[in-house]
């Protein structure tokens, strides 16, 4: 077959570049094709097991590999470019769909990525791909927060950059077989939490990934650059950065413990944000970091059913969330309103924009025959078997009670902010007088298809768990996800979460506010040192240079009461001399540097 | 057949000269660019071949005695795998600019004077091609002046544009003179310790007398270092390392285009070769770096001069101008990886000689059809042009990729040599200055992609895009910076071998 050794991210990223030549129904084949394609090619990878090998530098490349987590993220990274791009379609916005192509495509190469080569490439061919998409989205704030959004990630990329080529040097000054290999760093997980130079590769690499995955203190870029793409635009966004990194974290750092309690804290962080905020799209945001922190908090634990919990929660999640962000999309534009102090009443005329938000609600909440039930308690279980295989062994184990406690409150707290509060102060609440109608029918079919899914991982979640890394363990743990302690326990806590949102709501309703973040360091405190500190400090550097030329000989060349010609013939000469003086400065420096030094 | 390619390396100097000559005396206008055209198409060839020879030799040299004058008393040409590879950039970027500078050219120059102007870039390019094969110490310094003062008016003949040109010209002038100066002197006082101009055999003599050193009775021991000295910040000033950087930005800014492309490509990379060869052949790198520590004062010279130029070019709003400045850091990435010393850092130095001189001619001549069709090159004349002028603004725009270093550009070719060579000789806060250059380049080429493709321009002007002859030699050069980015079997293979063979001579 032709296809053999195409890397899957190929389809997309020919059909990004289609797609801005394309026009009228050309754009439907590609925007709908360049997805189908590079599934039925990721598929055709994963049943043959093809590689590919490309020559490199003396090394050899590995665009095409499979990890244990790639059929699942390659899956649902193809499916979610599909239900995006479905999504978007109707609008004549070429810029944002081709990046969209563009991004997802840049993400299933990550997820193809044998080498850290290749990681690397598309790693920041995605961010391209992101920024591209929130620069047009038009939104007030789009383009001061995509050069936020670049800044931060061209930092992490460059993280991740040096990381790389620290680890391979090393690597190849050890002899290491294959020094571009990119697996698990096992050695590194090992040596937590030591420091060295020999460690300062992976860790690097760590700090790369976690700005993406928008851990602390990256957590914000997430909600200020998220809400800023267009309607359609965020649910093409929602899916791929945090969940490729996901990803990386998940081949390369598993059962890497720190990870743990980044995770508990972008939990509790993404709750806490999320129900201090008014904008329904920010909010949502807020909600990617949290359940990221879920699926975190699986990657540190590293067994093998938190893994698979950890892989199946980001297949649900993506899902989810995307169906959550096309129906506040839809809500933006049909009302051009982001608010949840603006919205409300719009269950009379959107009905089903109304019924896809309440599905993709019920399922983050991880409510039963949902798919955040069937995936996300697979984390929470994980990390409870652990910690009884741990007390068994006397080992320590608090931090696993910890965590368990934490993440149990926290799927109480999404229900909470997201379950509740998305739906009601949009859908319901006061009438707000808005009477828009639902959105044109491609919009509602993707928003149908996903809401589908959501309902199909939770009715038949074996569909899913025959993907996963490890088969055996969800397999197992598939026989006792509908047991009735476990549904009766999920009920419990979310009965509990819903009585308190009603208790709680006259707090809750939101009044228009700016919430306090780490971010308040890069875009007040530094700016504002800039400018009380630094400025006055240059300018009086300033006048004190000032002063030294004019006392120079040769002032007062920029005399205007001098003829014309000869103020600008001792500008030009002025213009010679400090070079003159430079190189006869750098001489004296290189005598006194080698005639003193050696004798030193 | 024979004798022609047995008097290469004579005849790669030699035909720019005589054609030069020719060209200045010919009456007819418009035959000037012709002669040119046809002497660079020949030296490209000429290189190719000679780079192909001594590739096949067994110990990577070619030797050649001007009129059969053994060395040390006659001149003495030697080629190696380092400057074959300098020669075919020079003769490869002289040949592509010569094709796009005839239209380029005819519109910046005044039409009386361009046999004068192509007679000139005839003898520029002979100082260049010059410097780079010659194996005489005085010799170079007498090319090296050609190359000069040829260059001087060259960059004066853009005063029909710009008056500053002349002012800058000036400038450069004095400066170059100064440079040029100080290496004469150094060779001066080497000829004093050894009595010999042959850089091979001056490299020889000079083993006994450092070798007397550690005795009581050391034998021109401050003479050598002086000399040294002087040569050092003399060819520093010609390689344009910062801080000695101050004549570049304006000579660049207020030439005709071709020629900001031309020096822009060759004349720093020929300073950067024959600093190279001073320290690693003539001198001796135990002596330069190992006794002296040249190696610390070119590391932070290096740095500052990515950092700085990197942040000067960031506040440029002259893109000529900021091309300038980001190859004042782009000569600091060469200097940096030669400083190192190792083979990564050889070979990074190499291959960025080779890789910035497609990347940043393609982009100068790029901002030639800019300023061609839009008659400037400010911010302000770029805005919007991605819609007018998409071929060249795209090329634009690759060569922008390249600069920072993208992955499958050949700028990240050169980085990635260079940060390993860094980190093998543990010097990480260096690597750190690398990447931090990357990103600082990624800021000015974004104020540029910016403007060119989401500006508003508010003049509706109709641009056209450039014709073929200008087109064509932009995309070659950045073309060829891509690809060799994607498949960079080539560079790595010959700057391989000129490391392996500077480090093979270290006494």
């Amino acid at each position: 077959m032709a296809m053999i050794d195409l890397p899957p991210a190929l389809p997309l990223m020919a059909g990004a570049v289609a797609m801005t030549l394309a026009r009228g129904k050309a754009r439907w084949v590609i925007g709908l094709g360049a997805p189908i394609l590079a599934l039925a090619d990721s598929w055709y990878v994963i049943t043959e097991g093809a590689e590919s090998f490309v020559p490199f530098l003396g090394h050899t490349l590995n665009p095409v590999h499979l990890h244990h987590a790639t059929p699942v993220f390659a899956t649902i990274f193809c499916i979610a470019a599909l239900g995006g791009m479905l999504f978007s379609l109707h609008q004549d916005r070429k810029v944002e769909q081709s990046s969209g192509l563009w991004h997802a495509g840049g993400a299933l190469g990550v997820v193809f990525a044998g080498d850290l080569v290749t990681l690397l490439v598309f790693w920041e061919l995605m961010t391209l791909g992101s920024l591209a998409i929130i620069w047009s989205g038009g939104q007030k704030h789009s383009y001061g927060a995509g050069l936020r959004y670049f800044g931060m990630h061209a930092l992490g990329g460059v993280a991740m950059m040096i990381g790389i080529v620290m680890l391979v040097t090393q690597r190849i000054q050890t002899g290491h077989a294959d020094p571009l290999a990119f697996s698990h760093f096992a050695e590194f997980a090992a040596a937590w939490p030591e420091f060295s130079w020999q460690t300062a590769g992976p860790w690097l690499i760590l700090i790369g990934m976690l700005v993406n995955v928008g851990a602390p203190p990256f957590s914000p870029w997430i909600a200020d650059a998220y809400p800023e793409g267009s309607s359609s635009g965020t649910v093409i966004l929602s899916a791929f950065t945090t969940k490729t990194a996901i990803f990386t974290l998940l081949v390369g750092f598993a059962g890497f413990e720190a990870l743990i309690y980044l995770g508990l804290w972008m939990a509790c962080y993404g709750i806490v944000y999320a129900i201090l905020e008014n904008d329904v799209r920010r909010i949502l945001a807020y909600s990617i970091v949290n359940q990221v922190g879920f699926m975190m908090v699986g990657i540190g634990v590293g067994t093998k059913l938190s893994i698979d919990g950890t892989a199946a929660h980001a297949f649900a999640h993506i899902v989810y969330k995307g169906l959550l962000m096309m129906s506040a999309g839809s809500v933006l534009a049909a009302t051009g309103k982001r608010k949840c102090t603006e919205l409300g009443g719009l269950y009379r005329t959107m009905p089903v924009t109304m019924w896809c938000g309440i599905i993709g609600a019920l399922s983050i909440s991880s409510f039963p025959l949902t798919s955040g039930f069937t995936t996300k308690s697979m984390i929470v279980t994980g990390i409870y078997q652990q910690g009884e295989l741990l007390a068994q062994t006397g080992a320590s184990h608090t931090h696993l009670i910890v965590a368990w406690f934490i993440l149990e409150a926290a799927t109480a707290g999404v229900f909470l902010h997201a379950g509740i509060k998305f739906p009601w102060f949009v859908f319901f609440q006061k009438d707000s007088g808005l009477r828009p109608p639902d959105p044109p029918w491609n919009m509602k079919a993707a928003m149908i298809g996903f809401a589908a899914i959501c309902v199909l991982l939770g009715v038949f979640p074996g569909i899913l768990y025959e993907i996963l890394p490890y088969k055996l363990a969800a397999a197992r743990y598939a026989r006792v996800v509908y047991s009735f302690e476990h549904v009766i326990e999920m009920l419990g806590l979310l009965l509990f979460g819903g009585l308190a949102f009603f208790v709680l709501l006259p707090i809750l309703k939101r009044k228009e506010t700016i919430t306090l973040d780490w971010d308040w360091i890069w875009r007040a405190f530094i700016p504002r040192m800039y400018r009380e500190v630094l400025s006055p400090l240059l300018a009086m550097l300033q006048s004190a240079q000032k002063t030294v030329l004019e006392t120079l000989p040769g002032r007062g060349m920029h005399d205007s009461s001098l003829p014309a010609p000869i103020a600008r013939r001792a500008a030009a000469m002025w213009a010679v001399s400090v070079p003159v003086f430079l190189i006869v400065l750098m001489l004296l420096v290189y005598l006194v540097v080698y005639f003193v030094l050696p004798t030193l | 057949m024979e004798l022609i390619r047995h008097n290469l390396p004579a005849l790669i100097v030699v035909t720019p000269l005589v054609m030069g000559l020719l060209t200045s005396i010919i009456g007819r206008r418009g035959l000037g660019w012709w002669m040119a055209m046809g002497t660079t198409a020949a030296g490209l060839a000429m290189s190719v071949q000679l780079l192909v020879d001594v590739l096949s030799q067994g110990d990577r040299t070619l030797e050649y005695l001007m009129g059969n004058w053994p060395v040390p008393f006659g001149i003495g040409y030697s080629v190696d795998p380092l400057n074959a590879t300098v020669l075919l950039i020079v003769s490869l970027l002289s040949a592509v600019i010569t094709l796009y500078a005839r239209k380029s050219v005819a519109s910046e120059v005044p039409a009386g004077k361009l046999n004068f102007f192509y007679a000139l870039w005839l003898f520029c390019i002979t100082g260049l091609l010059g410097i780079t094969i010659t194996g005489d110490a005085f010799n170079l310094y007498v090319l090296l002046e050609i190359s000069s003062l040829s260059t001087y008016t060259l960059v004066a003949l853009g005063k029909d544009r710009n008056r500053r040109a002349l002012t800058s010209a000036v400038n450069y002038l004095v400066l170059g003179s100064i440079g040029a100066c100080f290496y004469l002197v150094g060779v001066a006082y080497l000829y004093m310790a050894t009595g010999s101009l042959n850089i091979a055999d001056i490299a020889e003599r000079l083993q006994p007398i450092y070798a007397s050193w550690g005795t009581d009775e050391p034998v021109y021991q401050k003479t050598v270092i002086t000399g040294f000295a002087f040569m050092a910040v003399g060819l520093s000033l010609k390689l344009a390392l910062f801080p000695l950087h101050g004549w570049l930005p304006n000579a660049y800014t207020y030439a005709p285009s071709s020629v900001s492309a031309l020096l822009a490509s060759t004349a720093t990379k020929v300073g950067a070769y024959a600093f190279i060869r001073v320290i690693f052949t003539l001198v001796g790198v135990g002596f330069a770096f190992g006794r002296l520590h040249t190696d610390v004062a070119l590391m932070v010279c290096s740095g500052a001069a990515i950092l700085v130029g990197s942040w000067l070019a960031i506040r440029q709003t002259n893109v000529k101008k900021l091309l300038a400045y980001s190859s004042i850091a782009q000569i600091g990435y060469i200097a940096l990886g030669f400083a190192l010393a190792n083979r990564d850092g050889i070979t990074a130095s190499v291959i960025h000689l080779f890789n910035h001189a497609l990347t940043k001619g393609g982009m100068f001549l790029a901002l030639g059809i800019v300023m061609y069709r839009v008659g400037g090159t400010r911010l302000s004349d770029l805005r919007g042009l991605g819609r007018k002028l998409p071929i060249t603004m795209g090329a634009f725009t690759a060569g922008g990729l390249g600069l920072i270093g993208v992955p499958l550009t050949s700028g990240f070719i050169s980085k990635w040599y260079l940060v390993s060579a860094c980190l093998e000789r543990g010097r990480y806060e260096l690597a750190g200055v690398v990447l931090v250059g990357s990103v600082l380049a990624l800021v000015y080429v974004w104020r540029v992609v910016e403007t060119i493709y989401f500006g508003k321009r508010e003049d509706e002007v109709t641009v056209r895009e450039a014709p073929a002859s200008m087109l064509v030699p932009t995309l070659i050069l950045v073309g060829a910076s891509i690809y060799f980015g994607v498949d960079s079997s080539f560079t790595t293979h010959i700057a391989g071998e000129a490391a392996d063979f500077l480090l093979k001579v270290k006494p």
